[in-house]
């Protein structure tokens, strides 16, 4: 069977899995379309977060711009999963115990403030959209390369997929169908990654093989470094970036993983807060399981790559070669007219001459290392899958916020329980339109979009929550304040270096050499420091408020103090 | 002290001990001191162990951070006799 035949069959098949499983497990009421009921069993919890979680970026670009990066591309490993033990340890428990629907509801609680719970209202729709539209156009690009379709063809077949399960079964139908995109994406992940270790280290274990040695004794890691020393790369296990920046980056990595709606979410969908606790561990234990085999991948791709093109005659490259030159995400350019490709370093002398867009080294890898046909479908069916989860949970935040917090919490209160329900049920399927149109036409600068979301939730929600938690006397003005100082001063730094004056963007301009993707843990230390400084000087809030935070500190209560039971 | 605040307290002594560990293992052993453990490597393995630390080490530890944390907070609600009541 060929490639497409395959793709094709795997294709429908893994559709034909998440509308049986969203058909059974429809939403009838608001609870079951906000947080399923409250009743999700907390591994099946860890693996549906696993799924929402990791995007089209995790599953298609994460290894590939590992592989380029080499050291640097640590930050995506340790930023990302990092944010897990923030959650664990500083949100997830409390948040359970407060025990609404939402993040703004707890914001607009916490605080007594309508003006603060819209603010995160506007931030949540605008994370959710930023990340949605590389959600839809990953989709796009997998279908049309692997099924040979145009690609708004591509993004209409996702959102129909979407529309269905996310519109139909809300949070209910997402969690379980989750589950479905989970097993599809890790077993599509780890298959062609067992292959390549095997092939090239005799390890079937990827995550060790990574470390292990070729046929011809020398360790995987040292070829890297000796091949990248040859051809004017910077050493593999070294990297170019300095350790503040590395630092900064990693870390407003961390923060905004913490503090992004869609994941956060999902830990009010479990019965009780030790639930809460012991599903964050799941989560990152089974996103560890892609994320420690990842930068594997990114080596054996790397090592593939430059040992199958360095040096080799244009004329007698692979078929796999001239079939993404197709789709422009490689290009060759026979600078000095020898025939040969050179793939070169800028610290080589020489004039590099290919080109390689960093999605191809999954998406092509098994093509590379001459795999299977069925394992190539089953990559696309895995990227598909990846890409559609994530986006029907951030669809569903998109929604949450608007018939929950703006319609029932702000605006009108009186709403009805099925009025609330049908208001869900009509802002998902406008929000999959509008999340379809930006995969159809996407901005330009999603990547840079993605480094604004982060650096957005490290310093706006990531402290107005901690605040929240764990300080008493914090209230509404001082949150608000400092919210708005985080915020501004993270925008106005990625806004002049990352739209204004793009070609500024050099460490020797940055502030304490910090780059733009790591400035979110600056503008959150601010936004503590402003917080912090205005609370001192203005009242503490209501005895109910603080009441409360001593209330959702502990999973039950104290039966000693002033309770009737 | 009340029973509330002795239970706030130790979580929060829990809290930034496991917090100082996460930091340790990512931001130290994996970003500041990456060049000088990399003279070393993970036995058993040809992993520089700087590099190791930021690639699978570090994230190897936040699992298990993680499930120590809920372990513990589990334990620690059942000796203050404040768990959930069945809903």
């Amino acid at each position: 069977m060929s490639v497409q035949a395959w793709s094709t069959l795997l294709i429908f098949l893994s559709f034909a899995l998440y509308i049986g499983v969203a058909v059974m497990s429809r939403a009838s009421s608001t609870k079951e379309f906000y947080v399923a009921g409250g009743g999700v069993h907390p591994i099946v919890n860890g693996m549906a977060t696993a799924a929402d979680w990791m995007s089209a970026a995790s599953f298609i670009s994460m290894a590939g711009a590992i592989s380029f990066l080499g050291y640097d591309g640590s930050v995506y490993l340790m930023g990302w999963t990092g944010g897990y033990v923030l959650l664990a340890l500083l949100l997830a428990p409390y948040l359970r115990k407060f025990g609404k629907f939402t993040i703004p509801d707890f914001v607009g609680d916490r605080y007594e403030s309508k003006i603060a719970r819209v603010a995160a209202v506007i931030c949540a729709i605008f994370i959710s959209f930023t990340y949605v539209s590389g959600q839809m156009q990953g989709v796009g690009i997998v279908l049309s390369r692997f099924l040979e379709i145009d690609t708004t063809t591509g993004v209409l077949i996702g959102m129909a997929i979407v529309f269905f399960y996310a519109v139909l079964g809300g949070m209910k139908g997402i969690t379980y169908t989750q589950v479905a995109q989970y097993c599809v994406l890790i077993f599509a992940y780890l298959v062609p990654a067992f292959f390549l270790s095997f092939q090239m280290v005799d390890n079937p274990i990827p995550m060790f093989g990574f470390g292990g040695e070729l046929a011809d004794g020398t360790p995987l890691l040292e070829k890297l470094n000796n091949l990248h020393g040859e051809l004017g790369f910077a050493s593999y296990t070294d990297g170019t970036r300095a350790h503040v920046d590395v630092l900064f980056i990693t870390a407003a990595l961390m923060l905004g993983t913490a503090g992004l709606p869609h994941v956060i979410v999902r830990f009010y969908t479990v019965p009780k807060v030790r639930d809460a606790r012991k599903s964050v561990g799941w989560a990152l234990l089974f996103i560890a399981i892609l994320y420690t085999t990842a930068p594997a991948i990114a080596a054996f791709a790397r090592a593939n790559l430059i040992q199958t093109v360095s040096n080799q005659p244009y004329e007698d490259v692979p078929e796999w070669f001239s079939k993404w030159e197709t789709t422009g995400l490689m290009s060759f350019e026979d600078h000095n007219n020898d025939g040969l490709i050179q793939y070169v370093g800028p610290d080589s002398g020489l004039k590099n001459e290919l080109t390689v867009h960093k999605d191809i080294m999954v998406l092509a890898n098994p093509e590379i290392a001459g795999l299977p046909n069925w394992v190539i479908g089953l990559v696309a069916a895995g990227g598909l899958a990846a890409a559609l989860s994530t986006a029907a949970g951030l669809l569903l935040v998109v929604s949450t916020a608007v018939s929950h917090d703006l319609l029932k919490r702000s605006f009108k209160p009186d709403i009805s329980e099925r009025g609330e329900l049908r208001a869900a049920r009509i802002s998902a399927g406008v929000a999959v339109c509008f999340a379809g149109w930006f995969g159809i036409h996407p901005p330009g600068f999603v990547a840079e979009v993605v480094a604004f979301a982060f650096g957005l939730a490290a310093a706006s929600f990531f402290p107005v929550l901690i605040m929240g938690i764990f300080s008493k006397r914090m209230n509404g003005i001082a949150a608000v304040s400092g919210m708005m100082c985080g915020f501004a001063f993270t925008s106005a730094y990625i806004l002049w270096f990352k739209f204004l004056f793009p070609e500024s963007s050099t460490p020797e301009n940055w502030w304490f050499g910090i780059s733009p993707e790591g400035i979110g843990a600056l503008g959150m230390l601010l936004n503590f420091g402003v917080a912090g400084a205005i609370y001192r000087l203005t009242p503490p809030p209501s005895l109910e408020v603080q009441q409360m935070v001593d209330d959702i500190r502990v999973p039950g209560s104290f039966r000693t103090e002033m309770n009737d039971e | 002290m009340s029973k509330q605040e002795e239970y706030w307290h130790r979580n929060l002594r829990l809290v930034f001990g496991l917090l100082f560990i996460w930091g340790a293992v990512s931001f130290g052993c994996g970003i500041l001191l990456h060049h000088y453990l990399d003279n070393y490597t993970l036995p058993g393995s040809h992993f520089p162990l700087g590099f190791w630390f930021a690639q699978q080490g570090s994230m190897l530890t936040f699992i298990v951070i993680v499930f120590f944390y809920a372990w513990r907070m589990n334990k620690l609600d059942h000796e203050f006799d404040v768990e959930e009541e069945q809903s």
